[in-house]
């Protein structure tokens, strides 16, 4: 086992178990903080993959943003009673088994994938020559300028919409 | 080298995780968080075939998702709370509005 | 080739434009749009004559209407010496019409309706006319009779005329089912409906036989006898001309256009139309005769006892239209149309006359009211004159010259023919007694009516007489046209006009002979004068005397030889029975309302159950959603 195959082993192992600690832990707030675990995890693995802008976009906007939301949120619910309740639905077990098929599945269609397209010319040695941010930056504001811009509009919508609904109506 | 195949079976595997929190879990916020889990996955995905196919593609779709995550977030969790000022439950199978 | 297709566009687009817009903006300004329109047909129809009569033959399609592998249908014209006779008779005969009933629907509500059915009415009958091919024909033929619905029962508040109406389309729905059948017949048979080619390939279908429930019938005889129904229908011929004096529930320029000058004809134009095929068959042909011959003399003596006055001219037209299929059934095709055209100006006259009778009289039709009305309604009187020494056959007026070739014809129409010569010989003694009869009784004598009626008579306005003198002049000279070779070298002339189309009549006779039925018929039309004198002016009492000592042939005469009552017991009543019980007790109700309240308790109850599937919990779906994307991917992974 080389190197980065030990290395991609601890994240994709940390990856995995703070997951499973995820979605399993009763308390929410305990979710985000596991979550939170996961999201730098995630981040590593970016950054393993050569993309240090996503590493860092991810951190500032998952754990720095929308964690901080959902914490907000369940701040703000003051869930406290629901500790003492049942924390999975009756229909859990099917959750899990469809959870295990796709799984299966997923690994499954890996071994089928056959068609490998061409290479990019965005090697890592081309990366590297330029920085990833300035990469990203020319790839976006040129080929993806439009969806660039929707983007922007779809977060304004968000912000509006999330004002409108959140609000107390005043009567 | 680490494989492209490992990187996609993570990500499967932390999908899956995603979607039994997503059927299993009666907490509305954490049903959210298991959606944002599988978003994440497939940033997981879509960043290694970027970077093994040398094309810059996949990173700025993850881009977008990060952007539509974010926005979904905010507009969920705006629901969530005035649902929450209605009917002062965030269990999902309390909530039975839709119920023909 | 627009000025063609103009004829019968004109009066559609005046029946568009008043059925559109009637209602709210033209109301009572309807014939200003109507009349130049009609008007406007008739000068094209003249154009359309004079370019028959310097020899163009005039066969155009306009547009391909139905195109199915080889059947083949278009909308084409076809304007030959027959058609251009008819086109003349429909528009001139509309146009007087149309200027009539500017007075005589004066005030009525639904004046524009009225002109816009009568626009729509000489469109149908103008492409009746003007077809080439027997769908368009069939076309034609079936709005025309939905036209004659409309305006029998234009006055449809009233029971009887709505009633009338549905009569009307009923019974000829019977004749028409028959001719329905014959169009298809003839295209198997000839594999094209275009009168040119059926006509030219006629002889194809010359002995060949078609098996019916096991017996073979003569094909072309089949062909005949089918489209000779859709002829009786149309036509009010015996067995189906019970609608026709019922129909006169319709106003009364609608009784003169539709029911005497020009729609009953369309089953004799038919007939004519397709000379070539019934000269064919021998047994169509006698067919044809008998039917009309017996028509003429049945009708005719219906006719002696009625006492409403419009009814005595349906049956008086019932019966000129029986003289009509004789002359056709005898093989004198243009007698039949020559009598057509004169007949349509007397009869429309005589229509249009009672019209302005019934108009001073405010709804009054039975003649036992009436009386006295010479010294009133002067005009009105005159040409009532004129039209009924016409239509008795007097010398020298329209009605002699086509009656007189009619009867000469059938004289020279074998032993059959002789027989048939005799029935409508009898027939005009009797025409002309009615027609005197109604004279005597409508104009002579002393007003019978009550005083408050009497004190409003008037002759009717000029809108009314105008057309009644034009018609009356066609009236007389319209007959000049076929005068009798006997008479005049070279005087039949509608009959050279027509040979081209209906050929020369068969049989010859001496000169001796033909004066013979000429005077016979002189005889008896001022036999039936001098009976109608006798008993209507001379002695007043004879008719009641009469018709208590023959009481039982009165009664049988007056109820119409209980046709309708004979149709009422076998046809109508068993239907109505077997309506009321299988389709409505069991079919309607059992049946369509099971199917009807069935499905929705079924979907109900099916629903129920089914709606339990929707729980309304999130989770619930997000699973259904999950395992539909299993399904997928499975498919995906395991199948391709």
């Amino acid at each position: 086992m080389t190197l980065p195959q030990a290395f991609f082993a601890y994240i994709g192992g940390m990856i995995v178990v703070l997951s499973l600690l995820v979605v399993t832990r009763k308390n929410p707030v305990h979710s985000v903080m596991w979550m939170l675990l996961l999201f730098v995890h995630i981040a590593a693995l970016y950054l393993f993959l050569n993309a240090e802008f996503l590493a860092a976009i991810q951190i500032i906007v998952y754990a720095g943003a929308i964690l901080v939301l959902f914490l907000f949120v369940i701040m703000l619910l003051n869930l406290r009673k629901e500790e003492t309740e049942k924390r999975f639905q009756r229909q859990w077990p099917f959750g899990a088994g469809i959870g295990v098929v796709l799984a299966v599945f997923f690994v499954l269609i890996v071994g089928k994938i056959d068609v490998i397209p061409p290479l990019g010319q965005y090697s890592i040695d081309a990366i590297r020559s330029e920085g990833h941010i300035m990469t990203v930056g020319k790839v976006l504001y040129t080929e993806f300028l439009l969806p660039f811009e929707i983007a922007s509009l779809i977060l304004l919508v968000a912000i509006i919409g999330a004002v409108v609904l959140a609000k107390k109506r005043v009567e | 080298m680490v494989p492209l195949s490992w990187y996609i079976v993570l990500s499967a595997i932390v999908f899956s995780i995603g979607v039994f929190g997503f059927l299993a879990r009666r907490n509305l916020i954490i049903v959210f968080m298991s959606v944002e889990l599988m978003l994440n996955s497939v940033n997981i995905s879509l960043v290694a075939f970027s970077h093994y196919l040398q094309s810059m593609r996949g990173q700025i779709l993850v881009f977008f998702i990060i952007t539509v995550a974010a926005a979904e977030a905010a507009i969920g969790l705006a629901i969530l709370i005035a649902f929450y000022r209605n009917n002062p439950t965030i269990k999902v199978d309390e909530i039975n509005l839709l119920k023909g | 080739m627009l000025k063609y297709t103009l004829i019968p566009l004109l009066p559609l687009i005046s029946f568009i434009i008043n059925i559109l817009f009637g209602r709210s903006i033209i109301k009572s300004k309807a014939h200003w749009i109507a009349i130049p329109a009609v008007a406007g047909s008739f000068v094209l129809a003249l154009s359309a004559f004079m370019d028959v009569m310097a020899g163009n033959v005039i066969n155009i399609n306009v547009y391909t209407w139905i195109l199915s592998g080889n059947f083949q249908v278009p909308v084409g014209f076809l304007i030959d010496q027959l058609t251009a006779i008819m086109l003349i008779v429909v528009t001139s005969i509309s146009t007087l019409i149309f200027i009539y009933s500017v007075g005589y629907m004066h005030g009525d509500g639904g004046y524009y309706r009225f002109f816009a059915y009568l626009s729509l009415f000489v469109f149908s009958m103008l492409v009746l006319v003007m077809a080439n091919n027997f769908l368009l024909l069939y076309f034609g033929w079936e709005a025309v009779g939905l036209c004659s619905y409309f305006l029998i029962g234009f006055w449809f508040h009233k029971k009887s005329a709505a009633d009338a109406g549905k009569k009307a389309f009923i019974v000829n729905r019977f004749g028409d089912f028959g001719f329905g059948l014959g169009v298809i017949l003839v295209f198997l048979t000839f594999g094209s409906l275009e009168y040119t080619q059926v006509f030219s390939n006629a002889n194809i279908a010359l002995g060949q036989t078609i098996n019916i429930l096991g017996t073979d019938v003569d094909l072309i005889t089949l062909i005949c006898l089918l489209l000779f129904c859709g002829a009786v229908g149309k036509s009010a011929q015996m067995p189906l001309h019970v609608w026709l004096p019922d129909a006169m529930e319709g106003p009364t320029p609608v009784s003169a256009l539709i029911h005497a000058a020009t729609m009953v004809t369309a089953g004799v134009f038919l007939v004519a139309r397709c000379n070539p095929l019934f000269s064919l068959s021998h047994t169509a042909m006698n067919t044809v005769a008998i039917v009309g011959g017996v028509t003429a003399i049945f009708a005719a003596s219906i006719g002696l006892v009625q006492n409403d006055i419009k009814r005595v001219i349906a049956y008086s037209t019932v019966s000129q239209l029986g003289y009509m299929f004789l002359a056709l059934g005898v093989g004198a095709y243009s007698a039949a149309i020559f009598h057509l055209y004169t007949h349509a100006y007397f009869k429309a006259l005589l229509f249009l006359g009672s019209g302005s009778v019934i108009h001073a009289l405010h709804d009054e039709q039975n003649m036992q009211n009436m009386g006295g009305l010479k010294k009133y309604m002067p005009v009105t009187y005159a040409v009532f004159i004129i039209a009924t020494l016409s239509i008795t056959g007097i010398p020298g007026l329209a009605g002699f010259f086509s009656k007189d070739e009619i009867l000469w014809r059938a004289y020279l129409g074998g032993e059959l023919g002789r027989g048939m010569w005799l029935l409508g010989t009898v027939a005009a003694l009797m025409t002309a007694f009615y027609s005197w009869r109604l004279i005597y009784l409508t104009f002579h004598g002393k007003f019978r009516g009550t005083h408050e009626k009497e004190h409003h008579l008037h002759e009717s306005p000029k809108v009314i007489t105008v057309p009644l003198m034009f018609l009356a002049v066609g009236a007389v000279l319209a007959g000049y046209v076929g005068i009798p070779p006997l008479l005049r070298e070279h005087g039949d002339r509608i009959g050279e006009f027509l040979a081209p189309v209906l050929g020369h009549p068969q049989g010859e006779g001496s000169h001796s002979e033909e004066l013979m039925v000429m005077g016979a018929s002189i005889f008896v039309a001022l036999a039936g004068w001098g009976v109608a004198y006798m008993m209507y002016v001379k002695n007043a009492e004879l008719p009641k005397k009469i018709g208590s000592m023959f009481r039982p042939i009165h009664n049988l005469l007056y109820n119409k030889y209980y046709v309708d009552e004979l149709y009422s017991k076998t046809f109508v009543q068993p239907i109505l029975k077997m309506s009321d019980k299988v389709i409505l007790g069991f079919f309607d109700a059992k049946i369509i309302e099971g199917i009807v309240n069935g499905v929705p308790n079924l979907i109900g109850a099916f629903s129920r159950q089914f709606r339990k599937v929707q729980t309304g919990l999130l989770s619930n779906y997000g699973l259904a959603m999950a395992l539909g994307a299993l399904a997928i991917i499975g498919y995906v992974i395991f199948m391709r």
